[in-house]
């Protein structure tokens, strides 16, 4: 039942990853990547990584793909002239297709293949990752969360410019608006018609 | 031959948690009506059946026969496909509720991070249902609902990542067992900022009055559904009301102690004892339920800057500093709910 299971996630998985960089489309290139994430999570689900696998589908396809999309959506995207040149880089494409992959069958060929341990513990796996990160390895995840955080607010400070002339709303000073700010009431003499 | 037989009974199931969840939501349409036309002195609809309570099915019915549109230079596949991207998360998101004490469909240890994970996926309906209709309406709600989603996805983590640290469990039973012991042992009350913020962003991520700008009639007459028609306009509502049912459900197991009795431990026990724990997990879902219906009748709808504001500079920061006072609370043990 799981080797079934297996192949035809594997088979989704390999579709849809030919698919992301065959479709013309790219709103369905990034759908397919959807699928891709998908099949990869329900594979790792097999392993028994559970946590791996929901956090693969919480960050990539809840946050990450959905973002991708937003940015594709407003873009709007003529295929015709992304296909132009294709004649002038073919070289260029195909020496790199070829360096990755001899690099490729290199690594696949070092990797020591070895059956994936079956788990012995009733601890769940998020527990024991839980444990192992925040003693074992708890400077390395300490720093690479303070790289990702300077790193964020950088893209931040890097794109955020001060208003200089642009108008915008100060919600502070909105809500704190009185009646007597904006209305003024004059007493004046009735005045007659003539 | 086992492997069948698991699948037999697993799909039976299913079936058994998802039809009342969709005559739940057919009676929620109903109990919207009324309960909205009560609060606005109107009566609400009273002509099908004994006092209306057949419109439900007068209106399933009507959907069902009508037509259904698909318009020009609109990208079929995904058009038909969106509104089923939509429920179906929706939906899924209940395998691993529980309705009493170990009766869930699938008792996985990352339950919680499952709900946040298909929750998260609700966005992609609205997202290729308003490209797929190739109008300008729909792709600008669109526009709008991935970034209220987004960012309202973050306090609702936090307001989870706060009830994680407190039950020391990502497993939805081990989390109401954690809130053991009555009214005043349930998290809401040492979670108080986190639930009041789970509950609204639940709002907003459902897009729900006062938080439904994806919708707004009055702008962009009514956002990513704006082309649909018929039966697939009806599976976008059915999405709405199951998603409305869903953050409820998880609101009263999270802060309410789900299927607990409130008088656990008082004089009243006993005398309440004969009551299943799955009613008093369905009376709290309905406190939830009327508090949208009367968010619906009562605010006006935020604009779309003070919306950001408040996800961002309002939710986001009490959920980060409530998280420490949490961690504070717990490794001084305070009494009673971490001791």
């Amino acid at each position: 039942m799981i080797t079934f299971t297996f192949y035809l996630v594997a088979l989704i998985l390999i579709f849809a990853a030919i698919s992301v960089i065959t479709v013309k489309n790219p709103i369905h290139a990034a759908l397919f990547l959807v699928l891709a994430f998908f099949s990869s999570a329900a594979i790792w689900l097999l392993l028994q990584a559970e946590f791996l696998a929901i956090t693969l589908v919480l960050v990539y396809v809840g946050a990450v793909m959905v973002l991708f999309l937003f940015v594709l959506m407003m873009l709007d995207i003529n295929v015709a002239p992304l296909r132009e040149g294709f004649v002038r880089h073919f070289p260029i494409a195909v020496f790199v297709g070829g360096v990755i992959f001899v690099e490729m069958i290199f690594v696949l060929g070092a990797w020591h293949q070895a059956v994936p341990p079956e788990t012995m513990t009733n601890v769940p796996n998020i527990e024991l990752l839980g444990e192992v990160l925040y003693t074992q390895y708890v400077y390395p995840f300490e720093i690479a969360a303070v790289i990702l955080l300077v790193a964020m607010i950088a893209a931040m400070a890097l794109t955020m410019r001060p208003h200089t002339r642009a108008k915008y709303q100060k919600p502070e000073q909105q809500v704190n608006v009185r009646r007597e700010d904006c209305v003024r009431l004059v007493k004046m003499q009735a005045e007659t018609k003539d | 031959m086992e492997a069948l037989l698991y699948l037999i009974t697993t799909i039976l199931k299913i079936v058994v948690i998802v039809l009342p969840i969709l005559l739940c939501v057919a009676y929620l349409t109903y109990a919207e009506r009324k309960i909205i036309g009560y609060m606005q002195v109107r009566i609400g609809p009273n002509r099908v059946g004994p006092r209306g309570w057949l419109q439900p099915i007068a209106d399933t019915v009507k959907m069902m026969f009508k037509e259904i549109i698909i318009p020009t230079n609109a990208n079929r596949l995904l058009f038909v496909i969106a509104p089923m991207l939509l429920i179906g998360p929706a939906l899924a998101a209940w395998a691993v509720i529980p309705f009493n004490a170990g009766v869930v469909l699938a008792d996985i240890n990352a339950g919680l991070l499952y709900i946040l994970a298909m929750t998260s996926l609700s966005v992609y309906g609205i997202l290729i249902a308003g490209w797929a209709s190739n109008s300008k309406y729909a792709l600008l709600s669109t526009l709008r609902s991935a970034a209220q989603i987004i960012s309202y996805e973050l306090p609702m983590g936090f307001a989870l990542v706060g009830v994680l640290m407190a039950a020391g469990s990502l497993n939805l039973g081990e989390i109401i067992l954690a809130q053991e012991g009555g009214i005043l042992h349930w998290y809401w009350l040492p979670l108080f900022p986190l639930f009041v913020i789970y509950f609204l962003s639940g709002v907003a991520e459902t897009n729900r009055a006062p938080f439904d700008l994806a919708e707004g009639e009055s702008e962009i007459v009514a956002g990513f559904h704006v082309e649909y028609s018929g039966m697939l306009f009806a599976i976008f509502f059915l999405a709405e009301y199951a998603n409305m049912i869903l953050i409820s459900a998880l609101a009263a197991i999270m802060f309410l102690g789900g299927w607990l009795s409130p008088f656990q431990g008082s004089f009243l026990e006993p005398v309440f004892a004969w009551v299943p724990g799955f009613f008093w997990l369905v009376a709290k879902m309905s406190i939830f339920l009327f508090l949208y219906l009367w968010f619906r009748a009562t605010f006006p709808r935020y604009r779309y800057d003070q919306l950001m504001r408040l996800g961002w500079k309002v939710f986001i920061p009490i959920t980060l500093v409530w998280i420490v006072v949490l961690g504070i609370a717990i490794l001084a043990k305070l009494p009673p709910w971490f001791a």
